[in-house]
């Protein structure tokens, strides 16, 4: 057993040695400092004479966020809900339960399948009541719902104008390494740099824009005061950055797929809106679900933008849950801001999953079949 | 009739109809005034007095204002060290933290790529609980973490000889991969703290260590993912005729895998070293003075006396150029390489 040279031992042990380090640097970085994060949610911090104490507190943290003192600044101010919105819930609610009922008439349905369908659905459910009482009446959304509103706003708008350039750009037009060079630019821009030049941009007196505010009579508007100025002005900020990704990934999926079927509809006559739908839409689907996926993932940490750009305001009206968490650990609320970030936890993996598996994994199938 | 149906209709298939060339060229082109314009005003303010921007707006240098390089001189010559050392840290940080991820990411996706690994769950379980119970009694016990370490392992070293033939479930690559891959999901505001802490007991803050470490950490996962694709797609046929050859593994992933999937392996290090460059929240979390990066420098611009433009494009502008001209310089290997990794999908 007496190892000869390095090169040996290492060969021996290859395929530990492949792997480990990998493992090992995640262990340490990410899973215990997991642990240790679920462990500071559930205690009080202190600053005690000599350094701090640790008081166990159980779910109070997490009680306080949904239901306590805190749940202006997660959930948001309840108001009253109208009668359309309660329609509509009801609707989405009907809607849900037909898929429920179709999977399982379906015949090929698991446990572990209808626990992620049940948590899925009432996940989605809570979170249309949710944001049918904190948005009616005098109704304010709170961090974990001004998240929800950044992850879908930014993610579709960012989606739907990557797909609409990178489609444009497989037409026969000239320049289309100069459009592709300038159009992957903002990737490359830091987000606090990008926040501070919307900044100036969306100045109303002394920004660029100013003679159009003029013109329009509204340069005494202040996006910055308004909730949900403020809020479109931080998702356009994140889509100036995140459709060059979008946009990259989508134009290598179209122009990898099959020009002859194209063609041959073609000269059959087609239009090139039903070329789109019926050949080149189910052909970049799965890539389209993946890459939509990716960024839902990354969308839910949005922070720089909030905090460089509006500081969080008005008042919390722009705060994400990252930002939250982090206001809360400098005022040294360690416990809480655990608890957000858990929550944050919570949610990016329950909807990520969820897409997942309803529709990549779909996309993938149909596909495939 | 005909002349309208000359300006709906292309002549032939590879070419646009005039109405058509209106309808896709107008969108494009706004697009590109849409990025380019945020760029060219970060310029021109960079170029600007404090007045012309209180002011404002002006567009043009030379035709609205007099342009003046007062900024530039503030950040290069004024500040000096102070802008000299968070862009310094930010090099050395980057560019290490890309080193270490994509040199341990490669290995880990080679493997998971070319052999086969079935690690029985228990053992794992078993490797967890040792390592938390080494935690524990650092944290509690007063223990130097060194020492319990080195407890933690002794004791899934014995409990593994002892437990090790029970254990029948196992895992196999493609758990492995999802687990790695899935680490991404977990927003860094949920590890900063503890990290923080962590760093704290090891004196670490502050300093380049930490946010290497960190940084190297969260990009991990993109790198095992991208790069198991790349390895996925390259045939093996070379590395098997090395291995005959009687190269050792070590040698054949460096001298034959890695130069077969060298598209790739740039882009992604492209990738990896655009996010560290431009990361703010961890560098919030583990840096204040000595270890400061450039994006917490143009956050600060936003001083006591109000946003400092005019200082801030400076900043911005000097962030931005080093990653263009590396874009550009590797530009040939980025649509190779992303074009593999995207058709994977």
């Amino acid at each position: 057993m007496k190892p000869s040279s390095l090169g040996d031992v290492f060969d021996r042990q290859a395929r530990a040695a492949f792997v480990l380090p990998s493992v090992l640097i995640i262990l340490a970085f990410s899973i215990f400092p997991l642990l240790v994060s679920a462990y500071l949610s559930l205690v009080r911090f202190q600053i005690a004479p000599g350094g701090y104490t640790l008081h166990f507190v159980g779910w109070s943290n997490y009680r306080k966020l949904l239901f306590g003192s805190e749940q202006f600044h997660f959930l948001g101010t309840f108001g009253e809900v109208g009668a359309l919105e309660w329609t509509l819930i009801g609707a989405a609610a009907l809607w849900l339960l037909a898929a429920f009922v179709r999977y399982l008439r379906g015949g090929a349905w698991s446990l572990a399948g209808l626990a992620g369908r049940l948590l899925a659905t009432a996940g989605l459910l809570a979170v249309a009541v949710l944001c049918a009482y904190t948005t009616g009446g005098a109704g304010r959304l709170g961090s974990f719902t001004v998240t929800l509103f950044y992850v879908t706003a930014g993610v579709a708008a960012q989606f739907l104008i990557g797909l609409g350039l990178a489609y444009l750009c497989t037409l026969p037009v000239r320049g289309r390494w100069f459009f592709r060079m300038v159009f992957f630019l903002p990737l490359m821009v830091t987000p606090v740099g990008i926040a501070y030049m919307f900044r100036m941009i969306a100045d109303t007196t002394v920004g660029p824009l100013a003679p159009v505010w003029n013109a329009v009579g509204l340069r005494q508007i202040s996006w910055a005061a308004d909730p949900w100025l403020a809020r479109i002005v931080v998702v356009i900020g994140d889509t100036w950055q995140w459709v060059p990704f979008m946009f990259i990934v989508l134009l290598a999926a179209l122009e990898s797929q099959p020009r002859d079927q194209i063609e041959a509809a073609q000269l059959d006559g087609a239009g090139g809106w039903r070329i789109f739908r019926d050949i080149t839409w189910p052909s970049i689907a799965p890539v389209a679900a993946s890459v939509v996926l990716i960024r839902l993932i990354e969308a839910f940490k949005i922070v720089d933008l909030p905090n460089v750009l509006t500081n969080g305001g008005p008042g919390i009206a722009t705060e994400s849950m990252t930002l939250h968490s982090f206001i809360a650990w400098r005022t040294l609320d360690l416990g809480g801001s655990a608890a957000v970030a858990y929550m944050l936890f919570f949610a990016s993996t329950i909807c990520c999953v969820s897409f997942f598996h309803f529709v990549v994994r779909a996309a993938r199938r149909a596909q495939g079949a | 009739m005909k002349p309208l149906r000359r300006l709906l209709a292309a002549r032939r298939l590879d070419e646009l109809a005039p109405a058509q060339k209106f309808v896709v060229y107008a969108p494009l082109l706004a697009w590109t005034a849409i990025v380019l314009f945020p760029l060219y005003w970060v310029i021109v303010t960079s170029l600007k007095e404090p007045i012309d921007v209180a002011d404002g707006p002006y567009y043009i240098p030379f035709v609205d204002f007099r342009p003046s390089l007062h900024a530039w001189k503030y950040i290069f010559f004024d500040l000096g060290r102070d802008t000299l050392r968070p862009y310094l840290n930010s090099v050395i940080v980057s560019s290490a933290a890309t080193l270490v991820a994509v040199l341990i990411g490669a290995m880990a996706a080679y493997g998971l790529a070319r052999m086969e690994y079935r690690p029985s769950v228990g053992s794992v379980l078993l490797f967890v609980a040792a390592i938390a119970l080494a935690a524990l009694m650092s944290f509690w016990g007063g223990v130097d973490w060194r020492l319990a370490l080195l407890a933690g392992l002794a004791i899934f070293a014995i409990a593994l000889r002892m437990l090790g033939r029970r254990f029948r479930r196992r895992l196999a690559n493609h758990d492995i991969l999802f687990w790695v891959i899935s680490q991404r999901i977990l927003p860094p505001v949920v590890t900063a703290i503890p990290i923080y802490l962590m760093f704290k007991e090891l004196g670490l803050l502050d300093t380049h260590s930490a946010l290497i470490i960190t940084y190297a950490t969260v990009n991990l996962p993109i790198v095992v993912w991208l790069m198991y694709d790349f390895f996925c797609a390259v045939p093996r046929e070379l590395e098997e005729s090395a291995q005959i050859d009687g190269a050792s593994r070590l040698r054949i992933f460096f001298d034959v895998a890695l130069a077969l999937v060298r598209p790739g392996l740039v882009a992604t290090s492209l990738l990896v070293l655009i996010l560290c460059w431009n990361e703010y929240l961890l560098a919030l979390f583990l840096s204040t003075v000595e270890a400061q990066t450039m994006p917490l420098l143009v956050a600060a611009q936003n001083a006591t006396r109000g946003p400092q433009w005019w200082y801030m494009s400076v900043l911005i502008i000097i962030m931005i150029l080093p990653v263009i001209a590396l874009t550009l310089l590797l530009q040939r290997f980025i649509t190779k390489g992303l074009l593999v990794g995207a058709i994977k999908g």
